[in-house]
């Protein structure tokens, strides 16, 4: 693989660029592989990554049904932060934020990440007091962030309202360190990396069904035949149960469509990215200069990627009294994902009933930003047969009652 | 947006009148039942790409809580009834059954 750099640049410029290769190969599948992922999201394209640079294992395929990168990965509003409340997640998404510092670097491939800061709004006298007591969890755990004031928030962000009727800006929680990266070059770069290592990234190849022999996975079949692996990642968010079901087993997940929506490009005019979570509305500008708008879950189970038209409404009618510059806004394209939700609002990062098939799923409405830290504890778990980052969010949590509960932390878990 | 008829007040209600429940048909697990047995209970969950049977409350209307069999997939419903039932009535199972023939409730399977 050639390497961009800006002598590459330099180089391409004087030859009419006749000389960029594609950014990954789109090979037939083989018959056999030591690892299959399903799912070339983020998520899936990580653990891929990871299993080949950290343990050497690269006869590996990523198979997806549409285009790389097409699912949740490709439809978010791209906002990475680790003020999480519990411990096990301020490791994992830490972690993450950690990785994808260096992510560009160790890609190769500019992610545009941009860790602009992050404020989550206290709106309300509870918020106050569960923020306050997130950044002292986040201090304990060895994650800067800080409670601001509203004077202090009103510097940071001029365009807001901190008076605002029905719900004014009480004070925020902080992340200096937060922001927002590009998501389709997260999925991207680590497809070029993978491919470079030798692995197979097979696209537009629906897994159709898995194939066990004596509770062990043996292959899957898919639309372009029938693969054989002898380890199996489940990585496929909103159709999770789909895939377990395949495979014999059960899961806690429900799939709902969560929605996104963004403005006509704009002057530069917030430079961190803003959550609300008593209103559910969050908001970021785009370095196009649009307004990415995020908002709510719709609350019924959907796989068709469409979301009711009242929850843009509501969350549009939220950031009016917060921004009020938002009512002279244009929107451009609304769009939803099927996201996978779990009973305590964390992921599952497991090994299941069946050996050798593993699963990562239940990133719901906020696993972009835990890509890296994700692919990373799931390569481990899937190479070592254990990880210590992924220990606790064994699927088995549920009956015995030791949740990572996030749910309390935030109303929604961007 | 849904558009889900009550069968209880008879009115035709929108999605922004009524309030989500989740699955229907739920067995309450109870004292002396097994760990697994609550695991089901609480967090299991039938998520189907396909037909789903769901609890909806008329939340802002006559306020009863009702049972609906939708298509996750494409939307469509196939019908309400009363949320005192404890499985789907016959009428709603024809519905289903001819857009997917074979089709059995879970707990027929
Ligand atoms: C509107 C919206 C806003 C969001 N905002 C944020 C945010 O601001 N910050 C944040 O951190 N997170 C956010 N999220 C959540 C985030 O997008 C997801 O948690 C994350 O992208 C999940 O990545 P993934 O790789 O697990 O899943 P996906 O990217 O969905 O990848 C799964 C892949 O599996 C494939 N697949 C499914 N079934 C099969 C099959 N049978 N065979 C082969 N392939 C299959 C799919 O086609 C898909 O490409 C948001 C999500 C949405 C929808
Ligand atoms: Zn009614």
């Amino acid at each position: 693989m050639r390497r961009y750099s800006v002598f590459a640049v330099a180089r391409e410029g004087l030859r009419y660029h006749s000389g960029w290769e594609r950014a990954w190969r789109s090979p037939q599948p083989k018959k056999k592989y030591d690892v299959i992922i399903v799912g070339a999201g983020g998520h899936g394209l990580a653990t891929a990554y990871y299993l080949g640079k950290n343990y050497g294992i690269t006869n590996v395929a990523i198979i997806e049904k549409g285009w790389l990168g097409g699912g949740n990965t490709g439809r978010n509003t791209t906002i990475i932060r680790s003020n999480y409340l519990q411990d096990p997640s301020a490791a994992i998404y830490d972690k993450a934020l950690s990785l994808y510092e260096n992510l560009s670097q160790d890609l190769n491939y500019n992610v545009m990440f941009s860790p602009r800061g992050l404020i989550m709004l206290a709106q309300t006298h509870h918020e106050v007091r569960g923020y306050k007591r997130t950044v002292l969890a986040n201090q304990l755990q060895g994650v800067a962030t800080e409670w601001v004031t509203p004077e202090q928030l009103k510097k940071l962000v001029p365009i807001i309202n901190i008076d605002g009727p029905r719900y004014p800006v009480m004070g925020g929680l902080y992340q200096k360190r937060g922001g927002t990266a590009r998501h389709d070059a997260v999925a991207w770069g680590y497809a070029r990396a993978c491919s470079d290592m030798g692995m197979d990234v097979i696209q537009q190849c629906e897994v159709t069904g898995v194939r066990t022999e004596g509770g062990k996975v043996v292959g899957i079949n898919t639309t372009k035949g029938d693969i054989d692996c002898d380890k199996l990642g489940m990585v496929v968010a909103g159709h999770t149960s789909t895939l377990a079901e395949m495979a014999g087993f059960r899961l806690p997940i429900e799939s709902v469509a969560l929605q996104a929506l963004v403005s006509e490009p704009i002057k530069p005019c917030m430079d961190v990215v803003v959550m609300a979570n008593t209103v559910h509305g969050y908001m970021s500008q785009s370095d196009k200069g649009e307004m990415v708008i995020g908002g709510g879950t719709d609350s019924y189970n959907n796989y068709t990627q469409r979301g009711s038209f009242h929850h843009i409404e509501e969350t549009v009618r939220a950031l009016v009294e917060t921004f009020p510059m938002v009512s002279r806004l244009k929107m451009l394209r609304q769009w939803g994902g099927i996201v996978d939700m779990t009973g305590d609002r964390s992921p599952i990062l497991s090994k299941t009933p069946v050996e050798g098939i593993f699963v990562n799923c239940g990133w719901g409405t906020g696993g972009f930003k835990a890509i890296p830290g994700s692919g990373w504890g799931m390569a481990e778990l899937m190479a070592k047969g254990h990880s210590p980052l992924t220990a606790e969010f064994d699927m088995y949590r549920f009956r015995e009652g030791k949740f990572i509960d996030e749910s309390v932390a935030a109303g929604v878990a961007h | 947006m849904l558009i889900l008829h009550c069968p209880y007040c008879g009115v035709y209600a929108e999605e922004t009148e009524l309030h989500a429940g989740g699955e229907a048909h739920l067995k309450r697990a109870t004292i002396g039942d097994s760990d697994e047995a609550f695991e089901e209970y609480l967090f299991m969950r039938e998520n189907k790409k396909g037909v789903h049977l769901e609890r909806w409350r008329h939340a802002n209307g006559c306020g009863k809580w009702f049972l609906c069999a939708r298509d996750t997939a494409t939307l469509e419903v196939y019908g309400t009834y009363p949320a005192q039932t404890t499985e789907p009535p016959a009428d709603i199972v024809a519905a289903i059954t001819a857009k997917h023939p074979g089709w059995s409730w879970k707990e027929k399977a």
